[in-house]
């Protein structure tokens, strides 16, 4: 016989599919509900951490619309309490900046020193500078 | 400058462009930077980690059904929930690594597609049962822990996404293998018949485990250019036999032995050695005549048809509710 790891009562009778084990509602079951069908587009997801911090991308999820993608970023990205505000943002909304223009894009910072406080010397030894 | 997409599509590059892109692709990798999914990278580069990247998704998806087949039968309401959070992370994990392979251009449609057609592989671990509860402990403490071994050095990764899924698995991870360890502990310290059915667990998933790790170095063709791509960053034995070493120690705590009378140190080598490995079986179970490979693929077509209509009834309250906004609006 070939074995295997099932329980012999696979089935849970009167339990609707897609509905959670746990008591709790809110909680979807794992895995299928969050494919992507054609419908659901692709959202961004950004984190805050913590009061008085900047929400952080932390990835990215499928949903149909953005009351999902919320639950399911916060199902997917804060199951150990990793934030305490999140963001999502459909991810055709974003515009980039194009990798390959670096070099003129970001201008160069050379001979630009005098922009950061290391560059003034004479201010050595003054206090409260 | 043109306003970009953030995800990656290959568009029609003239060759001067490619030989550019080449170039500073080599740049990149020579100083052990990231590539991101907007860089120009060498199709090869592009394929090797579309396919390690989806089989390490869909192998965190399968990996869900030995441990939820044992959530009704686990033996308190404690275990029950820290197997639930377990699976839930499984589930977690495959979507972080969906996430990383789609920004190569490829849809999760078609993984998903892929995986239930039979036409994509996974970690052939997953097909072996977890006979009785002794192997939740067996898979938490071995699989677990040998992929961890495994994922930690894919946080440095040379594919950005890739690297930084593999950071917030790797630190999920670590409770999986703990627990895994303390229900052996629990077992191993309980009566005659608990501790023999826990070396029983250990037993069975040794070898399986340390397969996980992929064939031997001098028949793995394509493990040397991974490692010059800054992709893999140790080869598959190198990683076998610090997990051996591993393994060695913490068997002791348990109280247990691990069923391999040629695990020694080598003291020329300064390496861990073991046993040989049936890599016949390995190559069977990988190509689908393993234990479970039809109960798995199985579950998980029924899971995807089941789920059907919770998706088709997302969409359509999506396109209800973006309708209705539209009709206010123009009013």
């Amino acid at each position: 016989m070939i074995p295997t790891d099932s329980p012999t009562s696979q089935a849970r009778p009167g339990t609707p599919v897609g509905v959670a084990p746990a008591g709790n509602p809110e909680m979807p079951a794992p895995a299928p509900e969050h494919h992507d069908r054609s419908a659901w587009g692709l959202w961004e997801v950004f984190v805050r951490s913590s009061r008085g911090l900047s929400h952080v991308h932390a990835g990215s999820l499928h949903a149909p619309d953005a009351a999902m993608a919320l639950r399911n970023a916060r199902d997917l990205y804060t199951r150990r309490n990793e934030g305490v505000s999140i963001w999502v943002v459909p991810a055709d909304a974003i515009a980039a900046s194009d990798p390959d223009s670096k070099g003129s894009f970001f201008e160069s910072p050379q001979g630009k020193d005098y922009r950061h406080a290391t560059y003034y010397t004479k201010s050595e030894g003054v206090k409260h500078l | 400058m043109a306003a970009q997409n953030l995800q990656s599509v290959p568009a029609e590059l003239t060759p001067e462009e490619d030989a550019a892109g080449q170039a500073h692709f080599d740049r990149i990798i020579a100083e052990d930077s990231r590539i991101e999914p907007r860089d120009w990278m060498p199709a090869a580069y592009r394929k090797t980690l579309l396919r390690q990247i989806s089989q390490h998704a869909h192998s965190e998806i399968i990996g869900m059904q030995p441990e939820a087949n044992w959530i009704t039968r686990a033996p308190s309401l404690k275990r029950k929930a820290i197997l639930m959070a377990k699976v839930q992370d499984e589930a977690g994990h495959g979507l972080y690594l969906y996430s990383a392979a789609e920004t190569l251009g490829q849809t999760r449609d078609k993984m998903m597609d892929d995986l239930i057609a039979g036409k994509a592989r996974y970690s052939s671990i997953f097909n072996y049962p977890a006979l009785s509860w002794a192997d939740m402990g067996a898979i938490g403490w071995l699989v677990d822990g040998a992929a961890i071994c495994n994922q930690v050095p894919l946080c440095r990764a040379s594919y950005g996404p890739y690297g930084r899924a593999m950071v917030r698995i790797c630190k999920e991870e670590s409770f999986h293998q703990r627990q895994g360890f303390e229900i052996l502990l629990e077992l191993s310290n309980g009566t005659p018949e608990q501790k023999q059915m826990a070396q029983d667990a250990v037993n069975r998933w040794y070898a399986p485990a340390l397969m996980m790790f992929g064939p031997p170095d001098d028949d793995s063709p394509n493990s040397k250019q991974s490692m010059a791509w800054n992709i893999k960053r140790f080869s598959n034995d190198e990683l076998r036999s610090r997990f051996v070493g591993m393994m060695v120690e913490q068997v002791r705590v348990l109280g247990l032995t691990l069923p391999d009378d040629q695990v020694r140190f080598n003291e020329d080598t300064k390496k861990w050695e073991h046993g040989p490995l049936d890599w016949h079986e390995f190559q069977e179970v990988l190509a689908g005549r393993g234990p479970c490979n039809a109960q798995r693929l199985e579950r998980r077509r029924a899971a995807h048809d089941d789920g059907a209509w919770v998706r088709e009834a997302a969409a359509a309250y999506a396109a209800k509710q973006s309708a209705k906004q539209q009709k206010e609006y123009a009013a």
